[in-house]
């Protein structure tokens, strides 16, 4: 993986980098997959009566059945870890309630920071120039595909760098470390 | 005298009030503040949190490593505290970021 370099002052900075075709091709296909997941999540949203009038958008009360998609979109309560039990925890009203509110606003944030990666990204590959305000979309859209393979692959804390090549995880865990490294990079570049 | 009304049907035969079972009502627990925990997890890069912690919350380099070190460390930590639209706005943020954060009540 080539380095971001930092370069320029004020308006002027752009962290640059290249990536080859295949690399932007592979990042293309990955932030796309995952656009069209937390786009399927927001348009099955169930549709509110209450909603159409007052027009403030509400999402999903319910934690999404999928490992991947509920790792980007998790609970904003965790009642086994809370000393403190009141009526509305001990209901689920607290984690529908949070979850319905928030998850349209979380949805158009990561995608907001995907489009930006979209948009930005050399087709067919080559010299990559981003604002700052573009390379911290890119830090939120690499991180969230991370989050995404991580659940798939069942990153753990004791995941080796490898796994043995006829393993059927084996490549993806390969570009799971390939994109690690460049969104560390790229955190370097930014901060 | 008023507090004395409202308290006068806790009292039993016995004259001793009831314990309430440990499930607060709304309204007892106004003042306690809330607080946003951040949880650890195995994808976050150490980097990244930190760059998190400063962005969202304007916290200098160093208190946003020292936060990110207990997540990592400890397992988690609080990370902010406030009202509750305040701290259900953090949360809201720390998601859009990728962080894994709950919120609850102070204790």
């Amino acid at each position: 993986m080539r380095t971001w370099k930092r370069k320029g002052r004020g308006d002027g900075v752009r962290i640059v980098s290249q990536l080859d075709s295949h690399e932007a091709e592979l990042l293309a296909s990955l932030v796309s997959s995952m656009c069209e997941l937390l786009t399927e999540r927001s348009d099955t949203a169930p549709r509110d009566a209450l909603s159409e009038v007052t027009g403030i958008r509400t999402g999903h009360s319910e934690p999404p059945d999928d490992a991947t998609l509920g790792r980007l979109l998790p609970d904003f309560h965790r009642p086994d870890q809370d000393e403190q039990l009141s009526a509305e925890v001990v209901n689920g009203r607290l984690n529908s309630a949070l979850r319905s509110v928030n998850e349209p606003k979380i949805i158009d944030a990561k995608l907001s920071a995907a489009h930006v990666l979209l948009d930005t990204l050399p087709a067919g590959g080559g010299d990559l120039s981003l604002t700052v305000d573009e390379a911290e979309a890119w830090l939120t859209a690499l991180n969230d595909v991370r989050l995404a393979l991580g659940a798939m692959l069942g990153i753990s804390e004791d995941t080796p760098d490898q796994l043995p090549p006829g393993h059927p995880h084996a490549a993806h865990l390969d570009v799971y470390h390939w994109l690690t490294v460049m969104q560390d990079l790229l955190v370097e570049a930014v901060m | 005298m008023a507090l004395d009304e409202t308290r006068a049907h806790e009292a039993t035969p016995g004259g001793t009030a009831v314990a309430e079972p440990a499930v607060a009502d709304g309204a007892a627990d106004l003042d306690k503040p809330w607080m946003t925990i951040v949880w650890d997890d195995p994808v976050n890069l150490m980097r990244y949190v930190t760059y998190v912690f400063q962005k969202i919350f304007g916290y200098s380099e160093a208190r946003a490593n020292e936060l990110m070190m207990q997540v990592h460390t400890e397992g988690k930590a609080v990370v902010s505290s406030g009202d509750r639209d305040k701290v259900e706005s953090d949360v809201r943020k720390l998601h859009a970021a990728g962080l894994w954060a709950t919120m609850q009540r102070d204790s």
